[in-house]
């Protein structure tokens, strides 16, 4: 039977076109392939190939004809062996949207699926966070540094699984351009323990390409500020393959280094990405304040099977906290910590944004202001309920950060408690951030640059009327 | 395009290490050929079916064909050992076919359909299949050499003698992680082929309007890489080079280069303006160089039957009307598919 030939879309939006030109006429024989006609919008023009082969029979629509719909049968082509006498036979092709209704394609498609009504989005799935492992009674505490604290985490989850290693500027021989990896390469030698040349971007997609041949990576950074070189390969193939692939691939990967601001380094090397890495649906994104947050957190950072942005503080690695003496201690991802405990104002922040929430409950304490200090330590998934619960009983709430406040993980904060806790609020939540500049180099200004005691102590007094 | 096959010897400390082999390409056995003509046919006919029905309003966004570049991936493929493995760009269909994924999957993730390899929700320039070694499908131009620089590294962790692949084109060639992964293969000795699809047009800049090198084999010179200008429309020479190459990295030997002249019939994309070049320069390659009509000729002057070729056509045919078919009648993702694979 004879074979219509459509009038194609040059893109999902195209509703109808010009046939300017056949090239064809009738009787001549077409091969597959061969150009036709030629079509055109006010954008581009195309040229139509004939998918069949045969005679074209007849042309429907004339050359120099405007607007034709899509989908609009403009020619028709004989197979072997038939002739002009068989045109009225010519059928519908396989699938024929009609050509007065150039719906959207996606629309178009769910009718011919079955499903055509704008369907309502399905509720996100909620995360259910792991409380920590119990730490038995009489436990021995082992005090040491983050600095420590990270390499022994590493050290360990390395003789467990000989897929992990570690890569990065200066990791091995140099022995960490902090000293976070130092004797890993004594350890484990030089396959596993890998100094890379200074190409961010280059080996951040090496990680993640061998993350998806099923190793698991540890890519250090040496700082979060380079890794902006590496933006693309950690978002656009880290944390988006397992979803475009239909679950079929994805990556095991840490991506660990010193995130925000040392002291005096000026603004390029002076960033807080929390915000940026924590708005990626695919990434999980940790950051610890604790010395035993630290250990337990990195180790299953590096057993999760997901993306994993793994945020230090250059401030933090001298820090010496108490860690527990266990054979394997995992923390599980995505539970906030209650630190303090208090009833009239709850303060919530993470990393090194804790050392200015504690001592303003120190101070606030003096002033009879009883705060309650959740270290979120996970900013994705995001521990909303132990936030929720607290601000329940204290009705006020201040988010402290050293990052930027616009589009900040504050604001996510405070979004979220104004949409579960409205009524149990009884101030407008506070924010405590980086102000709204780059980091400037001089002491002084710097200083003012990044949030103060001083200031989580107003915030916090504020939001209590006093 | 000349029958282009020049190398780049290798220059080390000891001399010179030249890594090319015979001047004109080895002929085919008549099975090479006959598997050569069907898995290119496929890939064209798949294509315009594609073409089609994206044409119809079937196949939505982007969608980058691979017609008259076939002879790479199918001559590559025709180099490499189960687990070999294969990555490449957005102009990803052929690549997908050659490594034997189904043309079904494939064109019902074009069409958004649960039962494409990514259950929809990846589309034309984001497919996979771990079974056949492909991983992807990827849509940021050059993101995927050093990715598939990583596949190696992987390889080269465990000590195995698979060899990656990592296609890329002319316009990508301009990208900075190139060199920065040519650099860490060098110097890794990782066992990657970087093979270039040259086809003269990135979108519609021109290479000798994007390339302050036009010759790509060179490409990797200051890295001490080797390389090679093949006939990218000639599956034999294809072959050829893909066979070297791979030997030299599965014997430990660091990365090379192959760049295969080639050439674009259609558009960049579907809404391509076609106005960077003359129909003349398109029909003059399509007529004098096509890759499956170099292969069809050879096989008549074999004396094959013009009906054996028929039934070739046919069963290709089939395949893809088959897909066709089926990508149009799966049903859509459920619903409930938007929160699924975020994370594992």
């Amino acid at each position: 039977m004879p074979i219509q030939v459509l009038m194609p879309a040059l893109s999902p939006t195209m509703e109808k076109g010009n046939l300017s030109k056949w090239l064809k006429k009738e009787g001549e024989a077409i091969k597959s392939g061969d150009v036709i006609a030629e079509i055109e919008t006010d954008k581009a023009t195309m040229e139509v190939e004939a998918t069949d082969e045969g005679t074209l029979g007849k042309i429907l629509i004339p050359e120099g004809t405007a607007d034709v719909a899509v989908n609009t049968p403009i020619a028709t082509i004989l197979s072997d062996g038939e002739s002009a006498d068989d045109l009225g036979k010519a059928p519908a092709p396989a699938k024929q949207e009609k050509a007065a209704e150039p719906a959207p394609p996606a629309e178009a498609n769910a009718s011919a699926s079955g499903g055509g009504e704008e369907k309502k989005a399905p509720a996100a799935p909620q995360t259910v966070s792991q409380p920590d492992p119990e730490v038995p009674e009489g436990t021995e505490m082992v005090t040491m540094t983050i600095r420590e604290a990270l390499r022994d985490a590493m050290a360990e989850e390395m003789r467990r699984d000989p897929d992990v290693f570690v890569m990065g500027e200066e990791v091995a021989e140099y022995q960490g351009a902090y000293k976070v990896t130092q004797g890993l390469l004594q350890e484990f030698g030089a396959k596993r323990v890998i100094d890379t040349p200074i190409t961010e971007h280059g080996f951040a997609g090496i990680g993640v390409g061998a993350a998806m041949a099923g190793l698991k990576p540890i890519v250090e950074f040496m700082t979060f500020n380079f890794a902006m070189q590496a933006m693309d390969q950690i978002i656009n193939s880290a944390a988006k393959t397992l979803y475009m692939s239909g679950g079929q691939m994805g990556c095991s990967i840490v991506f660990r280094g010193p995130n925000g601001a040392a002291a005096r380094v000026g603004a390029q090397h002076s960033q807080d990405y929390s915000a940026w890495y924590s708005q990626v649906p695919g990434l999980k994104v940790v950051a610890p304040f604790s010395a035993a947050d630290y250990k337990g957190l990195l180790k299953a950072a590096i057993r999760d099977p997901n993306p994993v942005i793994f945020l230090e503080h250059e401030m933090l690695y001298g820090h010496s906290g108490e860690i527990p003496k266990l054979d394997d201690f995992v923390i599980p991802i995505g539970k906030a910590r209650i630190v303090r405990s208090g009833g009239h104002v709850t303060i919530v922040s993470w990393s090194h944004g804790m050392t200015y929430a504690l001592k303003a409950a120190d101070e606030l304490a003096k002033e009879g202001i009883e705060a309650e200090v959740i270290d979120l330590r996970t900013l994705r998934p995001m521990d909303t309920d132990t936030i929720i619960a607290s601000v329940k009983k204290t009705g006020r709430a201040v988010a402290v950060e050293e990052g930027w406040q616009q589009n900040g993980v504050g604001a996510e904060i405070a979004a979220r408690i104004m949409q579960h806790a409205f009524d149990y609020l009884d101030a407008p939540v506070a924010r405590v951030s980086g102000k709204d500049v780059p980091m400037p180099y001089a002491a002084n200004l710097e200083k003012l640059a990044l949030p103060s005691v001083a200031e989580v102590v107003a915030a916090a007094k504020a939001v209590c009327y006093r | 395009m000349a029958a282009a096959k020049k190398s780049v010897t290798k220059e080390t400390g000891h001399g010179q290490e030249k890594a090319s082999g015979a001047d004109s390409p080895p002929e085919f056995t008549r099975e090479q050929e006959l598997r050569a003509l069907r898995d290119m046919l496929l890939i064209r006919r798949f294509e315009e079916k594609a073409g089609q029905l994206y044409g119809m309003g079937a196949i939505g966004g982007f969608c980058h064909l691979y017609i008259g570049q076939e002879a790479i991936v199918v001559g590559m493929q025709m180099a490499l050992k189960q687990g070999d493995q294969v990555i490449t760009g957005y102009r990803d269909h052929g690549h997908m076919l050659a490594c034997g994924m189904e043309a079904k999957g494939v064109m019902a993730e074009l069409t958004g359909r649960r039962g494409g390899y990514s259950k929809g929700k990846g589309g034309s320039m984001h497919m996979f299949s771990k079974e056949k070694n492909f991983f992807g499908g990827h849509g940021i131009v050059g993101a995927q050499v050093s990715l598939g620089t990583g596949l190696a590294f992987a390889n080269r962790y465990r000590g195995n003698d698979f060899v990656s692949l990592a296609y890329f084109g002319d316009g990508a060639s301009n990208q900075g992680q190139v060199y920065e992964s040519f650099n860490m293969a060098e110097l890794w000795k990782l066992p990657v082929v970087y093979i270039i699809e040259n086809n003269r047009y990135a979108m519609g800049t021109s290479v000798s309007r994007s390339s302050a090198q036009t010759d790509f084999s060179r490409r990797g010179i200051s890295f001490n890489i080797p390389g090679e200008q093949i006939d990218g429309m000639d599956v034999r020479a294809v072959k050829a080079a893909g066979d070297r190459a791979v030997a030299w990295c599965r014997a430990g030997k660091g990365p090379f280069i192959l760049e295969m002249q080639t050439y674009r019939y259609r558009g960049h994309s579907m809404s391509d303006p076609a106005k960077y070049r003359t129909r003349e320069e398109v029909d003059k390659v399509r007529h004098d160089q096509d890759p499956i009509e170099q292969v069809r000729n050879r096989l008549l002057a074999d004396k094959v039957s013009e009906q054996e070729l028929k039934a070739i056509d046919a069963e290709v045919r089939e395949i893809v009307n088959a897909s066709a078919e089926f990508a149009q009648s799966d049903p859509e993702p459920d619903p409930s598919e938007l929160y699924t694979d975020v994370y594992r």
